[in-house]
């Protein structure tokens, strides 16, 4: 594979030095029925060659944070720190991130039909893409294009980077979004619920292809998703938000080991299981997830908890008036009053 | 109508019965074309039973349902209901039907009126069976509390409720004129996980207390496992394999069955790392199937000869280019049918329960 040397080549990464690395992050949005604060004091890093899996429910504010990295909230007020490479990103003007964006970070949506361009072939979209970043010649981009159709597993490259979007099934244009957002060699990948809209059996084949890469390249992948059963398969570490905050951080074998904050644990024993040896009743978590509009002013979780309920009044009090922090060991941190780092679930 | 007045199913017909049915669309330019969405399906549904309906998206399997209950038209094909043709009915004849045959839609929003109130909502089906307004009013708040919401929320609006609670009162319309058999057509999938839980676990209290017979249909492997007696898995168009549900995940005998299987992510990760996958080569989108593998369309009219999976098929063979696998109807007593020329007899290759990753006794078998 040979690539035109891009005139601001990355300087190399230390080698305990996150590649981005997110601080107190809080993403405001003004809207006709008061100021939503969708993400608040958020902070987490992402090293080259691993993948943090960010798992949380509809407003959780997970995809909020995907897009806040990339500078691509109009309108919203984004506070904190969201550093590539040790270079700020939040106040960036549009010409440096549209310098970066692509380049240095890329990003892939749920729906890969809206995300691409109906009147333009894929090749000519990827090929733009190069040119744009690398000032590279029209055939040189084209051939680039083709390499990395071939690259994502696209039968009969050539051929096809000349077929329009509509040409593509669903699991092919999202291999044709992966070859875009790689084309320009970036370090990070934010992939925001990937495979949500796709057939299990064509999530597992781009899964598949979302690890092959990262590992071929070392990339530093964000995976943002619903599903735990694909972070259990995907990710190295994950955080696990609920109310636009941070509910758990950890490993993923000591998340699903020992989840220590109780949505995390709820979460794992409602989840209806293939392996599940009988049909007992779910256990299933009370109520619903929590509206932004007129957050608690205690643990957003608190309404839904079975510790709080269980708690003493005093306890209770707490977990209903003080917002817990994110606390615990360093490797695994909750932001519980009452965290349990002891057994798995069921 | 409460059930100890209603007729009981006799052992001659099940409560449900499905008959080479075929539901086709118009295709082509022209329309001259057609693309058979449901291709010659056949299955039973017992009184009080469900039957899980999984395939991924373009089986064909919510236009089976929707044929069911003739939201659409069969194109050929008999759908018995208590015995009874109810294929050909017109839609006057089939209004005192309708009463035992209900349905649940996957968007709770989008299937509620949101210009009336719940009580309203749920009332419908009453009034248009020419219950006074009273009663059905009466009725509809009984329903609120019977699927675990507030009566006195009855006169708020659908947008005033959460997901899950907008599914308890599509849930609560449907059982409002006492069915015996539910259509719910992927009825937690637009749900949140941490509401999911709820909402099945509230199906099954109902179908326990009402003596409710469900075609659950779902493209989530683990939800059906979890709320289904038996278990009829479609690929474009066909059933490839029914039968009991311990049978079918245990030991899924089509190739395409195990594939599916293997190919849901597990929540453990030490699972997911241990677990061999079976993964295929394509994908099953109907669209595919009028595509040539060069990518230009082929004719809608003539699916690929022989067995509609073999391209993806891991252990096709000449026979499977061929000729069509016949599937035997799946009765209720059966264990399970398959539609493949060489189906599997090996245990799962999916983590069976209460074996840990390390602990299975042999691995399975290694595939192409």
């Amino acid at each position: 594979m040979t690539l035109p040397s891009p005139e601001d080549a990355p300087t190399p990464v230390e080698r305990d030095e996150p590649l981005l690395s997110v601080r107190d992050l809080g993403v405001t949005f003004t809207t006709g029925r008061g100021r939503v604060r969708a993400v608040d004091q958020l902070s987490f890093e992402v090293r080259r060659g691993r993948t943090l899996g960010i798992v949380g429910e509809s407003g959780s504010g997970k995809s909020v944070t995907s897009l806040a990295i990339l500078g691509l909230h109009t309108g919203a007020d984004v506070t904190g720190s969201v550093r590539l490479h040790g270079q700020e990103l939040v106040g960036l003007d549009e010409r440096g991130l549209n310098r970066l964006r692509g380049r240095r970070m890329a990003m892939i949506f749920q729906d890969p039909l809206s995300s691409l361009h109906p009147y333009y072939t894929v090749g000519e979209q990827i090929a733009e893409h190069h040119r744009v970043h690398f000032g590279s010649r029209r055939a040189a981009a084209r051939r680039r294009a083709v390499e990395m159709l071939a690259e994502v597993g696209i039968p009969e490259p050539s051929r096809r980077a000349g077929a329009y979007p509509h040409q593509f099934s669903g699991g092919m244009r999202q291999r044709v979004m992966i070859a875009m957002a790689l084309a320009c060699e970036p370090e990070l990948l934010i992939a925001d619920e990937p495979t949500t809209a796709l057939d299990v059996t064509v999530q597992a084949q781009i899964l598949d292809l979302i690890v092959r890469l990262q590992q071929d390249r070392g990339l530093a992948v964000v995976m943002i998703t619903h599903d735990l059963g694909v972070v259990a398969r995907v990710a190295h570490d994950v955080l696990v938000m609920y109310g636009g905050r941070a509910a758990e951080q950890a490993p993923v074998d000591a998340l699903f080991a020992t989840p220590a904050h109780p949505y995390t644990r709820g979460l794992l024993d409602s989840l209806p299981r293939l392996d599940d040896a009988d049909d007992e009743p779910l256990r299933a978590i009370p109520g619903s997830p929590p509206s932004l509009l007129a957050p608690a002013p205690g643990c957003a979780f608190a309404p839904r908890c079975p510790r709080a309920t269980a708690a003493t009044a005093d306890e209770r009090l707490r977990c209903e008036t003080q917002r817990p922090p994110l606390g615990g060991p360093a490797g695994h941190p909750a932001a519980c009053h009452f965290p349990s780092y002891e057994g798995a679930p069921s | 109508m409460t059930p100890a007045n209603r007729p009981t199913t006799t052992d001659q017909h099940p409560l449900l019965s499905v008959r080479d049915l075929t539901k086709s669309f118009p295709a082509g330019r022209r329309g001259t074309a057609a693309v058979r969405a449901v291709d010659g399906v056949s299955f039973d549904v017992a009184e009080g039973e469900t039957l899980g309906l999984v395939g991924e998206s373009g089986c064909g399997k919510s236009t089976t349902g929707r044929t069911i209950v003739r939201l659409l038209e069969p194109t050929t094909g008999t759908v018995h209901y208590d015995g009874r043709d109810i294929s050909h009915l017109s839609q006057r004849e089939l209004r005192p039907l309708r009463r035992e045959i209900q349905m649940v839609f996957q968007d709770p929003h989008s299937s509620l009126n949101p210009r009336q109130t719940v009580a309203r909502i749920i009332a419908d089906p009453l009034l248009v069976q020419g219950s006074p307004a009273a009663d059905a009013r009466r009725r509809a708040l009984e329903l609120m509390e019977l699927v675990g919401l507030i009566p006195e929320h009855g006169d708020r609006y659908p947008h005033e409720f959460s997901g899950g609670q907008a599914q308890r009162v599509g849930i609560a319309r449907a059982l409002a004129t006492g069915p015996r058999l539910v259509v719910a057509d992927e009825p937690v999938s637009a749900l949140d996980v941490s509401v999911q839980a709820q909402i099945v676990n509230l199906m099954e209290r109902l179908q326990r207390e009402l003596g409710l017979a469900y075609l659950f249909i779902a493209h989530d492997l683990s939800v059906v496992k979890r709320v289904c007696d038996r278990v009829a898995v479609m690929y474009l168009g066909r059933i490839v394999e029914i039968g009991a549900k311990e049978r079918v995940y245990a030991a899924p005998a089509h190739p395409y069955t195990r594939a599916l299987l293997s190919a849901v992510p597990l929540p453990d990760p030490a699972a997911e790392r241990a677990r061999e996958r079976i993964t295929l080569l394509g994908d099953p989108s109907p669209s595919s199937q009028l595509r040539s593998s060069r990518g230009s369309p082929r004719r809608p009219a003539a699916p690929p000869p022989g067995c509609t999976f073999h391209p993806r098929c891991p252990k096709a063979q000449d026979i499977c280019r061929a000729e069509a696998p016949v599937l035997r109807i799946g009765m209720p007593g059966e264990a399970r049918e398959v539609a493949c020329h060489f189906p599997e007899t090996e245990a799962a290759v999916t983590v069976t329960p209460g074996t840990s990753p390390g602990a299975r006794g042999t691995p399975p078998r290694a595939r192409r």
